[in-house]
């Protein structure tokens, strides 16, 4: 058929919904590879329109940490000074990620809703919008970590050898909050309330996670307590190669695979499940 | 006929929703599933089975309500079915309510770029066809400046030409003949009659019978979910008019 041949596909392309079953992972992977231009849009919408919007949009990603960190450390700073000096890289290294992941999980909740009109009438992998959130979240933790960066040359911070490892911290972080933005983001078509509820719950979880004070103020024998939250792994895999200079311990970076993967998998089993039924709640 | 010559099959397809609906956590809570489980189901679609072999042009009609967007979603694999299996064959370009998917911040040219994507098409692709796009529509002068800055008729116009530039092997068409001038109009109808004879597979949703019965050879009539009719367009048309004439 002479209509096929520029379309780049063929009659050879079968796509069979049967009721009632499940996404599978691999034909999800495989229609996310097809729509990498989608992904490429949706990113550079999400990065464009909000900068374009506001002539601060731009400037509000480094005036947001910048702020931030002028309140916490002129409330802070002197309070945890013994404990950690150089409290504004203290605080922002591992503000950063959390700041990625409160985020990410919140606006990939309301992208759903927003682009629930779009769902209900082009085709396209059910995730891709979560994963485009989360990439584009991940650009925007990029730029900020150019400001501490900025902000530790000015203070006299020191920037150590260990920032190679970075990426890596990164990768597991983007992993574990995609994973948890995934189950989030069902549930949240779902039930209209969710989206409300984990915004209310933000401000607390930052409070039991150690960012803005160090974990040694916690008496050790509640410590296995505080630790059962997996963000105190996940802000500490970003913080020891910034603030630190070292390299996370095994310990740290164990628990941080498992829960990045686990995440990822939980993530992925809920959503894969509900995704069937997504049409009748958007 | 072998399987393999048709473009869509659907068999025994239903597409049901619980009447009652839990929109809350806290009312899932509260209340558990219950009301939900025991509520009845309505019907979007209910048992319907039909192929539509490559190359044919087929109208679905009926009243507003009747499920016809329903089935052209279920085809393009928007939906899933609640019960039964849908199947398309070859690259299916769903064209639903001109308009969605476009962004009022981008720009016009932008938004060329961003609709062919959700449709599947890469940058490249969409870049070869730009410039026909942009004669197409006629709002060259303005496309680009933002899309928030464009009348009704113009962001019709553009999404109008994006959706039939793209070349699939399938179109769905779904009540987009409704917007525009007359002249607009047979500019749109003139482009899905070149689809025809190229070869494409067309599904129509139109209330608009002539059209339907000049562009298409195969009309489906849809009515509470099920398919009333389905057969030669004059045949079925005919059927319907008469249906709808001592209706009223």
């Amino acid at each position: 058929m002479s209509t096929a041949s520029s379309f780049g596909a063929s009659h050879a392309l079968v796509r069979r919904t049967v009721a009632g079953e499940p996404l599978r992972w691999t034909s999800e992977l495989r229609d996310l590879r097809a729509h990498a231009g989608l992904l490429y849009e949706l990113v550079h919408r999400d990065l464009t329109v909000r900068y374009k919007r506001s002539v601060l949009g731009f400037l509000w990603t480094m005036l947001h940490p910048l702020l931030l960190m002028l309140i916490f450390t002129v409330v802070f700073a002197t309070m945890f000074r013994e404990r950690a000096p150089h409290y504004e890289t203290y605080f922002l290294s591992a503000y950063v990620a959390w700041n990625f992941f409160a985020q990410t999980t919140v606006n990939a909740m309301a992208s759903v809703a927003w682009n629930g009109p779009l769902m209900k009438r082009v085709r396209v992998p059910q995730s891709i919008f979560t994963l485009s959130i989360a990439i584009s979240g991940l650009v925007n933790v990029g730029l900020s970590l150019l400001v501490l960066f900025a902000i530790m040359l000015v203070v006299g911070a020191p920037l150590h050898a260990t920032l190679w490892f970075l990426p890596i911290s990164l990768l597991l972080v983007g992993l574990f909050t995609f994973g948890t933005a995934l189950a989030l983001t069902a549930a949240s078509i779902f039930f209209g309330d969710v989206r409300e509820m984990v915004q209310a719950g933000m401000p607390a979880l930052l409070y039991l996670t150690p960012i803005i004070y160090p974990i040694s103020i916690i008496p050790d024998r509640f410590r296995w307590l505080i630790k059962l939250n997996p963000l105190v792994y996940i802000v500490e895999i970003v913080r020891d190669p910034i603030y630190y200079g070292i390299l996370p311990t095994p310990e740290t970076l164990g628990v941080s695979i498992v829960i990045s993967l686990g995440a990822v998998c939980i993530g992925w089993m809920i959503f894969r499940h509900m995704a069937p039924r997504f049409h009748a709640h958007l | 006929m072998n399987a393999a010559d048709n473009a869509i099959e659907l068999e025994n397809v239903s597409v049901r929703y619980r009447a009652a609906k839990i929109h809350s956590f806290k009312a899932a809570l509260v209340s558990g599933f219950a009301a939900h489980r025991k509520s009845e189901f309505r019907y979007g679609l209910r048992d319907v089975t039909l192929a539509i072999p490559h190359g044919e042009a087929v109208g679905i009609i009926g009243p507003n309500g009747a499920g016809k967007s329903t089935l052209l979603r279920v085809a393009a694999g928007i939906i899933p079915p609640s019960l039964g299996t849908a199947l398309s064959r070859g690259t299916v370009a769903p064209v639903m309510e001109l308009g969605t998917g476009f962004e009022a911040e981008l720009s016009g040219r932008e938004n060329i770029f961003f609709n062919g994507a959700l449709l599947g098409c890469s940058r490249a692709y969409m870049r070869a066809r730009a410039d026909d796009i942009i004669a197409f529509s006629g709002i060259a002068a303005s496309i680009d400046a933002p899309l928030r800055t464009y009348s009704t008729g113009m962001v019709a116009r553009l999404a109008f030409a994006v959706a039939t530039a793209i070349e699939a092997d399938t179109i769905l068409l779904d009540e987009i003949l409704a917007v525009g001038d007359a002249s607009f109009r047979r500019q749109c109808q003139a482009r899905i009659e070149r689809f025809v004879t190229n070869g494409a597979t067309v599904v129509v949703v139109s209330h608009e019978l002539d059209v339907v019965a000049s562009l298409c050879s195969r009309v489906i009539w849809v009515e509470e979910a099920r398919v009333v009719a389905d057969g030669p367009a004059a045949d079925v048309i005919a059927r319907y008019r008469a249906r709808t004439a001592s209706g009223l």
